[in-house]
């Protein structure tokens, strides 16, 4: 059976009306993962055991009509924890790592009965925009194997995009969800800071940090959102405002009529390469067309997000990556003679150089003498961002650009330079510093290439965003061009 | 030359919570290593805090106890440091907005009152327990995430003297707050402190020594006598003190290095992401000031004004919350405050010390302290028979019942007393001569010839009463 | 190569952050630290006279936890997750400097 084209209505209506059974479409879905992951990397742990007796237990119950998830096999990035699942973060020091708790996020997915397949590359930690960092293998772009899959969420974005699952989960600090479903033409969600409870998502930048889901439609991801979304005991940051259905309102009356769209101009200048920004012009003229005005707006300091970024977000990841100390769990160093050395060669054999170079950054920024002019001025500066979308997003429902300056690069090519790399997420930074929801819509090709655009919200305003994507996704049909290789597809 | 003495303390005050300040996990003692802890104890991946309602609440008790000013606009720290036995590699404690800060204590050294300043207080995490064996150590994370106070004194303290007495009325008012048990030697009260001396009149202080690990109060004292002494011979000698810290050594009485500090330690403090910033309201305030427990001042001044105790009385029942809770506790079952109070202060006292157990681990009672009371109030018995019947207090039986069971009961009925004075007086017409004589010796006499007769059940008062009448018949 | 950070700074912030690099690693690091810490310094362009800093973005103010214990049960899967655990403690090489701090 090829479900790669299939949204997740439809496969639910098949299991419902007993098309296939749960099992049938695990096997399936395994067998297509072993056959395509050769060529893709996406997976670093396979659940296959305890999927398909999963698989069995549900059809035992049968599938009911009403839970749309019921079924449906999933993937994890590999920095979300997972109850007697190996979980690494793509890091050597966890290499050997067995959670003994769920992340609320797997506990309500549990809930729901959807069917982790395993756990997705990424980059170390979520340090990187392209998988490369991770520890244990290379993640291929779904579109071309020569190409990254962008990161950090790279594994989660190239199963969804190559047909594997249709619904994976990443985790989203400075773009790490965006940023690789745009590469990989698919639609991926940071939700608002605080929607998405981050009890046992391993800590990267904790201001930050977000996890959402990435999936090949726009109701497929506001229908996961709704699941996975809501208040939890276990993260005191997350929001108690209630979890709107998010995919109920999306259907044919579903128009962008008279919204006011900010397009900043920011978001087109100079870096941003000439096919994403006539892709992200086209779709302004597309929703102008749908009967929205698009304004130019400004957003004056978007340039010092990346400064302000690498400060914070280093700043929390050397303080949050400390208990990574070859103490309680994951890699010990072995010939150690005393504490010092447990501590030292446990930490500098475990770590990759990424991640190394941002525990120095951040350790830098908040040392004594470098406070003030480094990790607090951030700060301010966050704030000051922070206002110019508050002032946009006044008179705007939402603002529109694109995700990343560029199409997916080549595997290797930005490695061996952080501040180039570090730039390319320049577009999609701010938002997490201002902790906005941005939504990742596929919205063109170049060379072949997908490019994605980005629409960002007000606080807890998803539901603007899915409603921009939707219409925008039934007006035109990047989201239906697939990507070809070999398996199933 | 003549040299001036500065003292800083800081104590760290264990807090009695269900649970711990960042995680649900029990706080209890001496159970299993590692027992009571959970993912986030060990500073698991992905976990994250949640902060302790009660815990809050504490400090806000705290401050308002020692006349501090609570921080309405407050939020947690963390501080980086690696150690084993500190599981995040940071502790989450409050450094630029401490819960409480600028209160002060009253201290009383020889009959000489001082207000000592507190810089602050804030509440954090306490570390979990490393066991030291020759290759290798062991730690325990079952006090990891305990709720402390850490309380910071200003450099008012002058003198070793000023420090115990610092320490004795810290811990009193803490004890009475109850949101501690306070004692050094199980380790819910620890004491670190700094000391510097300097020539009188130099304005800049002196440069301190740290002494750590002090186990009781005698022994900051003696550590501060000790070290303010070195230092002096130090600058006496024309050399300089470090800064280092230093370890009291309880059987030499001396201070010893551990360490040299070069340079302050570097913790990269930084606001804490996961929680978020709490504003404390000024209803919560108040409502916790409302529900505070009395403090001894306010205890000592109703005892002396209302009770009619003397102040010596007053200060020795209110040296522990327990004993003046107790005496509180009694009176307000209607026994005699002043016959109460000597109880306490003698009978009980001398049980307790000499069975060395504190107050709430006897099987007295308010009910049956105040139960004997009022039997001796009323003259069912007389406090001679009371020796016996405390005895029985403390092996948990009840006054009225043991006075029974024991045929303790005072004889104060006149109709039955008068024919044994009447027995007594006819067998002993000597004594009526006597008595008749002007000599009052007789009457004692009498009365121990009756109390015989009634196997000592006689009320004396009673008995007194009767024979005089009779023998003035 | 400029001079925002030198060798030794980067060898000082590697002992806080308990890392070590060999010379080699240092010689490509340093030059690299130094470049996004130039990066770090445009922030200085931007006025931020008067504004408060942000360190956190969630709606959520005064959250906290009633004082009830849970036992989650958890004790004896960690301890088999431990590098080395003995009679229930965590082992460790030895401590030498026994100066804890809290
Ligand atoms: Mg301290
Ligand atoms: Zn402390």
């Amino acid at each position: 059976m090829n479900y790669f084209d299939k949204d997740l209505a439809s496969l639910h209506d098949d299991l419902v009306n007993k098309k296939m059974s749960v099992r049938e479409l695990t096997q399936e879905t395994f067998a297509n993962v072993k056959a395509t992951d050769a060529k893709i990397g996406a997976f670093l742990t396979l659940n296959e055991d305890a999927a398909l007796k999963q698989a069995d237990a549900i059809d035992a119950d049968g599938v009911a009509a009403d839970n749309p998830l019921a079924g449906i096999a999933i993937g994890v990035k590999d920095n979300i924890v997972t109850k007697g699942l190996k979980t690494t973060a793509s890091s050597k020091i966890l290499a050997n790592f067995t959670p003994v708790y769920d992340a609320t996020v797997v506990e309500k997915l549990t809930a729901a009965k959807t069917i982790t397949i395993g756990k997705t590359n990424m980059d170390e930690f979520a340090m990187g925009g392209s998988t490369e960092t991770s520890a244990f293998q290379t993640t291929k772009n779904a579109w071309d194997q020569t190409k990254v899959p962008g990161g950090s969420s790279g594994g989660s974005a190239a199963a969804v995009a190559s047909g594997q699952v249709p619904v994976a989960f990443g985790s989203d600090t400075g773009g790490s969800i965006r940023q690789p479903a745009s590469f990989n033409g698919i639609v991926g969600m940071k939700p608002t800071y605080g929607r998405v409870s981050r009890w046992g998502l391993i800590a990267f930048g904790s201001s930050l940090d977000q996890i959402g889901p990435i999936t090949r439609t726009i109701k497929d991801n506001a229908t996961v959102l709704s699941a996975i979304a809501g208040h939890d005991k276990h993260d005191l940051t997350s929001s108690d405002k209630a979890v709107p259905d998010f995919a109920a309102g999306l259907n044919e009356g579903t128009s962008v009529k008279g919204m006011r769209i900010g397009l900043p101009k920011e978001f087109l200048a100079e870096g941003v390469d000439d096919d994403v920004r006539k892709a992200i012009l086209a779709a302004a003229d597309t929703y102008r067309q749908l009967g929205a005005t698009v304004d130019e707006v400004s957003l004056p300091h978007n340039q010092y997000g990346v400064a302000a970024y690498y400060i914070i977000a280093s700043s929390e990841a050397s303080s949050n990556l400390q208990r990574f100390d070859g103490i309680r769990y994951g890699y010990r160093a072995q010939d150690v003679k005393n504490l010092e050395d447990v501590y030292v060669k446990s930490r500098s054999e475990g770590f990759g150089d990424e991640v190394k170079r941002r525990i120095m950054l951040g350790t830098f920024s908040l040392s004594a003498g470098f406070y003030d002019a480094y990790f607090l001025k951030a700060a301010k500066v966050r704030t000051v961002i922070l206002n110019d979308f508050k002032a946009v997003l006044k008179d705007h429902d939402f603002i529109m650009g694109p995700v990343a300056p560029t199409p997916a690069f080549g595997l290797g090519d930005e490695l061996m330079d952080p501040i180039t790399m570090y730039m390319n997420d320049v577009l999609t930074i701010p938002v997490n510093l201002a902790g906005l929801p941005g939504l990742a819509v596929p919205a063109g090709f170049s060379n072949n290439l997908p490019v994605g655009m980005q629409l960002i919200g007000r606080p807890f305003d998803e539901g603007t965003l899915y409603k921009a994507g939707y219409a925008f996704e039934q007006n035109t049909d990047f989201h239906s061009r697939l990507p070809k290789l070999g398996g199933q597809n | 030359m003549n040299f001036e003495t500065t003292i800083g303390l800081e104590v760290h005050v264990e807090l009695k919570t269900h649970s711990k300040i960042f995680s649900p996990s029990a706080v209890e003692f001496g159970d299993d290593p590692n027992a009571n802890t959970n993912v986030i104890d060990w500073g698991y991946p992905g976990v994250l805090p949640t902060t302790n309602k009660g815990v809050v609440a504490d400090g806000i008790i705290a401050a308002l106890a020692l006349h501090a000013t609570v921080e309405q606009h407050t939020h947690f720290d963390r501080k980086n440091y690696f150690y084993p036995d500190n599981p995040k590699a940071y502790q989450i404690t409050q450094a630029d907005r401490p819960i409480g800060h600028d209160g002060w204590i009253e201290i009383d050294v020889d009959g000489v009152k001082k207000k000592v300043g507190i810089e602050e207080m804030h509440i954090e995490e306490d570390a979990g327990k490393n066991t030291h064996e020759k290759d290798y150590s062991y730690v325990d994370l079952n006090r990891q995430g305990t709720a402390l106070i850490e309380i910071v004194s200003k450099p008012d303290i002058a003198s070793p003297a000023e420090a115990y007495a610092y320490l004795e009325a810290l811990r009193q008012r803490i004890q009475f707050t109850g949101i501690s048990d306070v004692k050094m030697e199980e380790g819910s009260m620890r004491v670190d402190v700094n000391i510097s001396v300097r020539p009188i009149g130099q304005k800049k202080f002196g440069t301190k020594a740290e002494l750590k690990n002090l186990n009781s109060f005698n022994y900051v004292r003696r550590g501060l006598e000790y070290e303010e002494q070195r230092q002096q011979k130090v600058l006496m000698s024309g050399g300089s003190v470090r800064q280092e810290t230093r370890r009291f050594d309880e059987t030499t009485g001396e201070t010893i290095l551990m360490r040299v500090k070069e340079g302050a330690d570097d913790y990269r403090y930084f606001p804490e992401p996961d929680l978020p910033a709490l504003n404390i309201s000024d209803d919560w305030i108040q409502e916790l000031d409302a529900n505070m427990p009395e403090m001894p001042g306010k205890r000592r001044d109703r005892y002396v004004n209302e009770l009619g105790l003397t102040d010596y009385d007053a200060m020795v029942l209110t040296q522990t919350k327990e004993m003046s809770d107790f005496f509180d506790a009694t009176v307000a079952l209607k026994a005699d405050p002043k016959i109460a109070s000597n109880y306490l202060q003698g009978d009980v006292n001398a049980y307790l010390n000499d069975n060395q157990v504190d107050l709430s681990a006897t099987k007295l009672t308010p009910e049956h302290l105040a139960g004997m009371i009022n039997l001796i109030s009323d003259g069912t018995i007389s406090t001679k028979m009371a020796k016996k019947v405390f005895k029985a207090l403390t092996d948990g039986e009840e006054p009225k019942a043991y006075v029974e069971a024991h045929g303790l009961v005072q004889l104060s009925d006149p109709a039955k007393l008068q024919p044994i004075i009447d027995d007594v007086l006819a067998a002993n017409p000597q004594s009526i001569e006597d008595f008749n004589n002007g000599k009052q010796r007789a009457v004692g006499y009498l009365v121990g010839q009756i109390m015989k007769q009634t196997h000592g059940q006689a009320n004396p008062t009673v008995v007194n009463q009767l024979l005089i009448a009779s023998l003035k018949g | 190569m400029a001079d925002r950070i030198t060798r030794e700074q980067v060898q000082h912030v590697a002992g806080l952050a308990k890392l070590e690099f060999t010379d080699t690693q240092l010689d490509a690091f340093t030059p690299q630290l130094d470049d996004i810490i130039g990066l770090f310094e445009t922030l200085s362009e931007v006025d931020t006279e008067g504004v408060e800093a942000t360190t956190n973005v969630s709606d959520q103010l005064n959250v906290m936890r009633e004082d009830v214990a849970e036992d989650w049960g958890q004790s004896a899967a960690l301890l088999d997750n431990a590098p080395d655990a003995e009679r229930g403690y965590i082992k460790v090489p030895a401590i030498i400097d026994e100066s804890e701090d809290d």
